[in-house]
């Protein structure tokens, strides 16, 4: 009998995704026809801890079950991530004093984790977490999910954005948008209500801070200017009092705590909890019981708002260098939206109140805010949402490496994105048949201040005497904020081939690498699973067997018939620990086949036993 | 829809070859033109269509920035009449100009040898040209309105367009000085204000 099928039609379409890939904390979000909505894990939880884990078994473990592998494998186990994506080994050194990081020691241009006995990219190990999601989405929504918008920290470089996207192809999914995280946010608040007004973003998470000023006009989010800085979160102010609690145990119990990596990720925890409860009331208390040692202290806000005023200053900071580029004065912004977890603290809630004049809105929870945003822009995307625009900006100029070592900027910091700019360049000497360009983005004067990007190596040109060849490069950085480089020939129009060397990152190689190997490794989970279904059913045929011969119908069959079962056992045996699970099932069928008289005449004897009314074993 | 798209700015946006543009219909335009084509309409089109819109609003955006702002407008327009701009370096200093430069040149000098007192000097020095370059903007307003009446192409334009050419190029040799002028006096802030064009 059939079931009774119910058509959705449209709804029935694979959906396209948002995600707010935190430092912290990961959510991943949908449109139905209410509007934006988180998804929950099935066990009713909306967030998804940034925290991945080797399993016992070599398989990366992402999440909740990743948190208490922290504690119990730290040395297997990695967090806040997300401050390594698209950085070189020696950008990271401060990050290293404060954080767990094992970097392995062949990185180079891409940083290399251990976990365990192995070794992972930032990428892959940000792919653990976005497949988590996309797990999520895909049990909760009952369709394969495949595409997805991301959001990403505003202030966020090319190599940074490139990491992400990376991250998204290794886990599945078709990224069709990055989106900054604040304006994300601006499209959740659906402050277009209000037509048209100035807005900032105040965006104060785990570990990246952003400011953005939008302009908002029927339904357009355009971006004015954005600011920030990549490496300024909540995870900072934890170090800060993580330090602290440190030196006390340090006089307290005259150990060394820091290198307990257990100890050091307790303790974590408990200013995390202090941090937390401070925002609700005035004082706090860092607890930590470990191997028979109690640490107790208390915080009050006063305590707290000193030691964090330096960091809310940084922030601030950045406001101001933001709204000079808008060419802004505070009093004309209109609404101040507040994101982040960080934004729970009272004392930044008020420092953001006193810069900006106005009282920022808090409505919508700080944590969920990004990836409602990130499932509105993917309802922009799927054409289901029609009245918003998101126009946004590049935070960083990008420029070429000229003479003397200085950059020359060919696209300035918050020009509105797609953006583009043309240069022609020509050879030094006579029969050159390459040109090597230098980019990088940055703000400052010389190469050695900005940060490098890629080396593009025009190739094949045609042999000419020198300062002959004319070849026309366009650098087009696209919705993404991720730049493109083309190149043709002027004189001949051909296109001119251009070959790509990220300075930081995977290459196109590495990533299809990456892809195929997961491709071969689900295939080989596959494969193991299938001998393992196998084997299980050849244990029950063969437990059927062995019971059926000691019934009065095995004595009933002819000794050639005996003959075959007892074969057909052992041909089923002898290939039973082989990894063939084709094989396995070949020989079950066999035996099937062989055993088949045997459970005929079973059946019959049960049949008249029944019929005599007695009963039969 | 057609598959070639205006490279020219000022037919992008659809608007006259002028010098004075009223801001307010472009940014108009600006937002009609992204509804669009910009690349979140194009997610579900062929690759084709997707790498079309691409290219639109590079050129829409790269527009906008351009024609939005007085000065950039009048150097693009000069560029696309035939009157490049080309590369004026530091090194040819516009003959009215010398006085002042050779006054400033001692003074950073001085500061440069370790008098301090020179400092207050340089902030007059700085609002100088500060007003210099106001007083060229001004300057330009009446010259763009001269080129606009003008017929196109005719030989009063080409006048006007050398007169601004002149003119641009006078201006952004004050942004120099002024340029030096700041990094003299705080070298941290050289940084920031280099890293912005100050238009």
């Amino acid at each position: 009998m059939g079931t009774l099928q119910i058509d959705f039609g449209e709804d029935r379409k694979s959906k396209i995704v948002g995600i707010d890939l935190g430092t912290t904390n990961s959510l991943i979000a949908y449109m139905d026809l209410t509007g934006p909505r988180i998804i929950e894990d099935s066990e009713g939880r909306k967030i998804v801890p940034s925290i991945v884990s080797l399993s016992e078994d070599g398989k990366l473990v992402a999440g909740e079950p990743a948190r208490e592998l922290l504690l119990t494998h730290p040395e297997r186990t990695v967090y806040s991530v997300k401050r390594l994506m698209g950085r070189g080994v020696g950008d990271v050194q401060e990050e290293l004093k404060l954080f767990p990081f094992r970097i392995a020691s062949d990185s180079e241009s891409v940083i290399k984790l251990n976990l365990g006995d192995r070794t992972f990219t930032p990428p892959e190990i940000s792919a653990a977490v976005l497949r988590q999601l996309k797990n999520n989405a895909e049990a909760a929504l009952g369709t394969p999910v495949s595409e997805a918008v991301i959001t990403v920290p505003a202030y966020f470089n090319d190599a940074q954005r490139q990491a992400t996207k990376d991250a998204g192809r290794l886990a599945g999914l078709e990224v069709l948008r990055l989106v900054n995280e604040p304006t994300a946010a601006s499209l959740a608040y659906g402050l277009d209500k209000r037509q048209d007004g100035i807005i900032a973003v105040y965006d104060f998470g785990g570990g990246t801070f952003d400011i953005s000023i939008l302009r908002l006009h029927d339904g357009i989010f355009e971006v004015l200017a954005t600011n920030g800085d990549t490496h300024l979160g909540g995870d900072d102010i934890d170090n800060l009092l993580l330090r602290i609690a440190l030196e006390d145990v340090e006089t307290e119990w005259g150990q060394d705590l820091s290198q307990d990596s257990e100890g050091v990720q307790r303790m974590r925890r408990a200013v995390i909890r202090a941090k937390e409860e401070l925002s609700f009331v005035p004082e706090a208390t860092v607890e930590l019981s470990y191997k028979g040692k109690t640490y107790q202290r208390s915080i009050d806000r006063t305590l707290f708002d000193r030691l964090i005023a330096p960091i809310i200053e940084r922030t601030l900071a950045s406001c101001r260098s933001c709204l000079a580029d808008a060419k802004l004065t505070p009093e004309q912004i209109n609404e101040v939206v507040m994101v982040g977890g960080s934004t729970r603290i009272p004392r930044v809630r008020t420092a953001v109140e006193r810069l900006f004049k106005a009282k920022p809105h808090t409505e919508l929870n700080p944590d969920e805010v990004v990836a409602l945003g990130a499932a509105v822009q993917a309802g922009i995307l799927a054409g289901d949402v029609e009245n918003k625009l998101l126009l946004d900006v590049t935070p960083l100029s990008l420029g070429i490496e000229i003479m003397g070592g200085v950059v020359s900027k060919l696209i300035h910091r918050n020009s509105t994105i797609p953006a583009s700019a043309t240069e022609t360049f020509t050879t030094a000497v006579e029969g050159q048949r390459n040109v090597l360009i230098h980019v990088l983005q940055g703000e400052r004067e010389l190469v050695k201040d900005c940060r490098s990007l890629a080396r593009f190596d025009l190739k094949d040109i045609q042999p000419l005497p020198a300062g002959m060849a004319r070849i026309e490069v366009r650098f087009l950085i696209d919705a993404n904020g991720i730049l493109n480089v083309t190149a043709r020939d002027a004189r001949t129009g051909k296109e001119q081939t251009v070959e790509v060397k990220p300075s930081y990152g995977l290459t196109e190689e590495q990533v299809e690498a990456m892809i195929q190997e997961s491709f071969d490794k689900a295939e080989e989970d596959m494969r193991e699973r299938q001998v393992r279904e196998a084997r299980v059913e050849a244990d029950n045929i063969l437990a059927a067997t062995e019971k059926a011969q000691k019934n009065e119908a095995w004595e009933a069959l002819s000794d050639n018939e005996r003959r075959a079962i007892e074969s057909a056992k052992r041909e089923l045996r002898a290939v039973y620990h082989g990894n063939d699970h084709r094989l396995i099932n070949e020989k079950i069928d066999a035996l099937n086949h062989a055993t088949q008289t045997l459970a005929e005449n079973m059946m019959n004897t049960a049949v008249r036993g029944a019929l005599r009314g007695t009963k039969i074993d | 829809m057609s598959s070639t798209l205006p490279r020219n700015y000022y037919d992008f946006f659809g608007i006259e070859r002028k010098l004075t543009v009223d801001t307010d219909v472009l940014q108009r335009r600006f937002y009609e033109l992204n509804r669009h084509w910009h690349p979140d309409r194009f997610t579900r089109k062929s690759p084709d269509e997707q790498a079309q819109a691409l290219e639109a609003t590079a050129i829409l955006n790269d527009g906008y920035r351009t024609l939005r702002d007085p000065v950039k407008r009048a150097e693009y327009l000069l560029t696309e009449e035939g009157f490049p701009i080309g590369e004026q370096r530091s090194k040819d200093v516009p003959p009215e100009l010398l006085e002042e430069v050779f006054e400033l040149n001692m003074m950073l000098e001085e500061l440069k040898a370790g008098d301090e007192s020179t400092c207050s000097q340089l902030e007059g020095a700085r609002q100088n040209f500060l007003d210099m370059r106001a007083s060229i903007e001004r300057e330009l307003e009446v010259l763009f309105a001269k080129y606009d009446a003008a017929e196109a192409h005719s030989k009063a334009a080409k006048q006007a367009l050398q007169e601004i050419r002149g003119v641009l190029n006078r201006r952004r040799y004050i942004e120099n000085l002024v340029r030096d002028v700041d990094g003299a006096l705080d070298p941290s802030i050289a940084v920031a204000e280099t890293a912005e064009d100050r238009l």
